[in-house]
């Protein structure tokens, strides 16, 4: 790269989303073939449905007619949705298939039909170019679905702009502030940590706690596994991030000085925080987590307590997003500045912001830069 | 630059991709470059021959059948027909470094995502405008038959390359080897088995008809049935004749450039109509009498109101001189 970037570019404050890109709309089991949901993924109003084969389906969520939502119609046929107004039927190719005023059919009547997928337990839409979609660029979230692993997961409805969620997982130490009842604790913020980007589109930020006082979570996770464990742990962070919004972090503590730095995390317990966010509008989003583990997995008693403790600590993040959404809102006038701490999350930025330019939907250059507003 | 201007475009490659069947490869000047989705054609200026005067300029449309993701080479796959106005002798006598005025990608036959499956029936050089959609829908993970019919092997350009690259999803049909493509079985399996297919043909105007009348002997849905049409001309070349609307008052005469609707607008009738393609209906009129026979050239009509010829859209269709040679006219009643 020859020339250097405008500081302060890619830290827009509301960053826009790429269309061109697999965003999870839904859970598997939110997606019926007994009647359409309403989701909105990219700014795209879409209908979700099931064929009677059981094949997910997404039309953009306005008939041909007069743009009624296709989603407040009913399921027909073995893969088809009526509009609740005229009745105008479509099958799952979004191609008009029934004009119920007239013998005949419009060959021009048709709703988009967008690319999905049912994968790791989530219907993925690509809300771009269809001719562009490929399946494999779909980010690996294999724990959700695989025999190794067990947990659940919810979805936040956040008030927020996307790229704020993606800058909250990219870097931990909030969670000495935030989480500081569960999962905090002083040395977030005091250890080194190490962030490697590659040239697929992932991000990975490493941070180790050596023989540190494991935080109550932790505390309870290790006795689920090793019955009336006590003392110190070594604990674990490795942030991996897939382009554009998926962040799977394998976290884990250790009893200390067993080795699990080098390699062995035989006396540990270790958890992977499953998270893909799916931009609903510029402020808004669909943050759908699920916390796995590969250790008792028999256990739906743990599965149940993990999913409601996570949740628990996700509602601390969330308060604070729609809080900082909140103040953004109010001062049009100020600007993001950036600490080491966030590192992981401006790779993540300047990866987000090269998939825009690739849309030929580059960030604005910003009117003043970040040094003149405070000259 | 917009797609439909014509520009000219370098000949990179040209090679024999089958008996008679040759390859062009062009390369569209650097302001000029755009993806070709599957589908698409160039229309492309050829020369002629003009009786003694020597050649006059033609445009032919021919499919793209692969193309570069920044449109920066076009391939092109012309079969020399000897039936042909020489437009295809012109493509074929192209080489390298030479010129080609053509257009960009123009889209006449869009693939849609998300049917439950997807039946593309080619015929001998049709495959030009099926090889990129068989790919794209492949890549997407939907399920495809390329069903690829010719009279025999060398006559059927790029079936070893798609073999190879999609597998099991081409079945070839090839007349020599006794494996000719049985259209009504086909289809009669898809109705059967697949009624959820959407299907694509390009080939011989045979194969079309053959087609056309399969799908609705066996009830598959019209519009899942997709081809190419080049303009939707009538049965009839269009020529003038009378219109009356005596509940206004009105007669006029509806010259070949213009349409029934215009000529009663212009002559002060004030009618509904909206797509004015002959697809929405809003601008049928009930038909009093014919003189003549009504060229239908709209899709709103089923078959049986246009045989019926109780009414008509007049947007699109037209009167043209029956065999007993009256002068046409058109008869017209408000709804
Ligand atoms: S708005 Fe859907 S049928 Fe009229
Ligand atoms: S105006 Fe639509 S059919 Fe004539
Ligand atoms: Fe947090």
């Amino acid at each position: 790269m020859t020339e250097l970037d405008v500081p302060g570019r890619v830290t827009a404050k509301i960053f826009p989303y790429p269309l061109n890109a697999w965003y999870a709309a839904a859970w598997d089991h939110e997606v019926t073939a007994k009647a359409p949901v309403a989701r909105t993924v990219a700014g795209r109003p879409l209908a979700l449905y099931r064929t009677q084969d059981g094949r997910p389906v997404a039309l953009d969520d306005a008939c041909w007619h007069r743009l009624a939502p296709l989603s407040q119609g009913k399921l027909v046929g073995r893969d088809g949705i009526q509009c609740p107004y005229h009745g105008l039927q479509y099958n799952a190719a979004g191609r008009c298939t029934s004009m119920p005023a007239q013998p005949t059919v419009n060959p021009s009547a048709l709703v988009t039909s967008h690319p999905v997928v049912e994968r790791y337990r989530y219907v993925w839409v690509w809300p771009g170019d269809p001719l562009l979609a490929d399946a494999d660029t779909i980010p690996d979230m294999h724990q959700m679905d695989s025999p190794e692993w067990a947990g659940d997961g919810l979805t936040i409805e956040a008030p927020c702009n996307y790229q704020l969620i993606l800058d909250n997982l990219m870097d931990l130490t909030h969670e000495e502030f935030v989480h500081g009842s569960s999962i905090g604790q002083a040395e977030l913020s005091e250890s080194e940590f190490t962030t490697r980007h590659e040239d697929d589109g992932s991000v990975t930020v490493t941070r180790w706690m050596r023989d540190v006082e494991p935080p109550p979570f932790w505390l309870k996770n290790m006795r689920d596994k090793f019955p009336g464990f006590s003392g110190r742990v070594d604990r674990w962070q490795i942030i991996h991030y897939y382009a554009p919004s998926t962040i799977c972090i394998d976290v884990g503590v250790a009893e200390a000085g067993t080795g699990a730095p080098e390699g062995d995390r035989s006396r540990g317990v270790n958890g992977y925080v499953m998270n893909t966010i799916t931009p609903e509008t510029d402020t808004t989003s669909h943050y759908f987590w699920a916390f796995m583990r590969n250790y008792r997995l028999e256990s739906q008693l743990i599965t149940t307590q993990l999913r409601e403790g996570v949740h628990g600590v996700f509602a601390e993040d969330e308060a604070m997003l729609v809080a900082q959404q909140r103040a953004i809102d109010a001062n049009p006038d100020k600007v993001f500045y950036s600490l080491t701490i966030d590192a992981g999350g401006m790779w993540v930025r300047r990866i987000l912001d090269r998939m825009l330019a690739a849309e030929g939907r580059s960030l604005p250059v910003p009117s003043s830069t970040p040094s003149q507003v405070t000259s | 630059m917009n797609a439909r201007t014509f520009h000219d475009a370098r000949v990179v490659e040209t090679a024999d991709v089958a008996t008679g069947i040759r390859r062009v490869v062009l390369e569209p000047p650097a302001g000029a470059r755009r993806r070709a989705d599957p589908g698409t054609h160039l229309d492309v200026r050829v020369e002629v021959p003009d009786g003694d005067r020597g050649v006059r300029p033609e445009v032919r449309s021919y499919s793209v059948v692969d193309s570069s993701p920044d449109g920066s080479r076009l391939a092109l796959t012309v079969h020399l027909s000897p039936t042909s106005r020489g437009g295809s002798a012109h493509v074929h006598g192209l080489r390298p470094g030479d010129v080609l005025r053509c257009t960009g990608p123009l889209q006449n036959f869009p693939v849609r995502i998300g049917a439950e499956r997807y039946l593309l029936i080619a015929g001998g050089v049709g495959i030009t405008a099926l090889a990129a959609a068989a790919r794209t829908l492949t890549r997407l993970g939907a399920h495809v038959d390329l069903v690829y019919a010719g009279r025999s092997r060398d006559r059927m350009p790029y079936l070893a390359d798609l073999q190879a690259e999609l597998g099991e999803r081409v079945q070839p049909a090839v007349s020599d080897e006794g494996t000719r493509l049985d259209v009504d079985a086909l289809l009669a399996r898809t109705a059967r088995q697949a009624p959820g297919t959407e299907a694509y043909v390009c080939g011989p105007l045979a194969l079309l008809d053959a087609v056309t009348h399969a799908w609705r002997r066996h009830g598959l849905p019209s519009t899942a049935l997709r081809y190419e049409t080049f303009g939707s001309s009538g049965r009839h070349a269009a020529q003038a004749f009378r219109v009356q609307l005596p509940a206004l008052g009105i007669e006029t005469v509806v010259d070949p450039g213009s349409t029934v609707l215009e000529s009663l607008q212009r002559s002060g009738a004030d009618l509904m109509y909206d797509c004015l393609k002959g697809e929405c209906g809003l601008c049928v009129l009930p038909v009093r009498r014919v003189d003549g026979v009504v060229d239908h050239r709209d899709v709103y009509l089923s078959e049986d109101q246009q045989a019926d010829g109780g009414s008509v859209c007049v947007c699109v269709s037209r009167v043209a001189a029956g065999p007993e040679g009256r002068e046409p006219l058109l008869v017209l009643d408000l709804p």
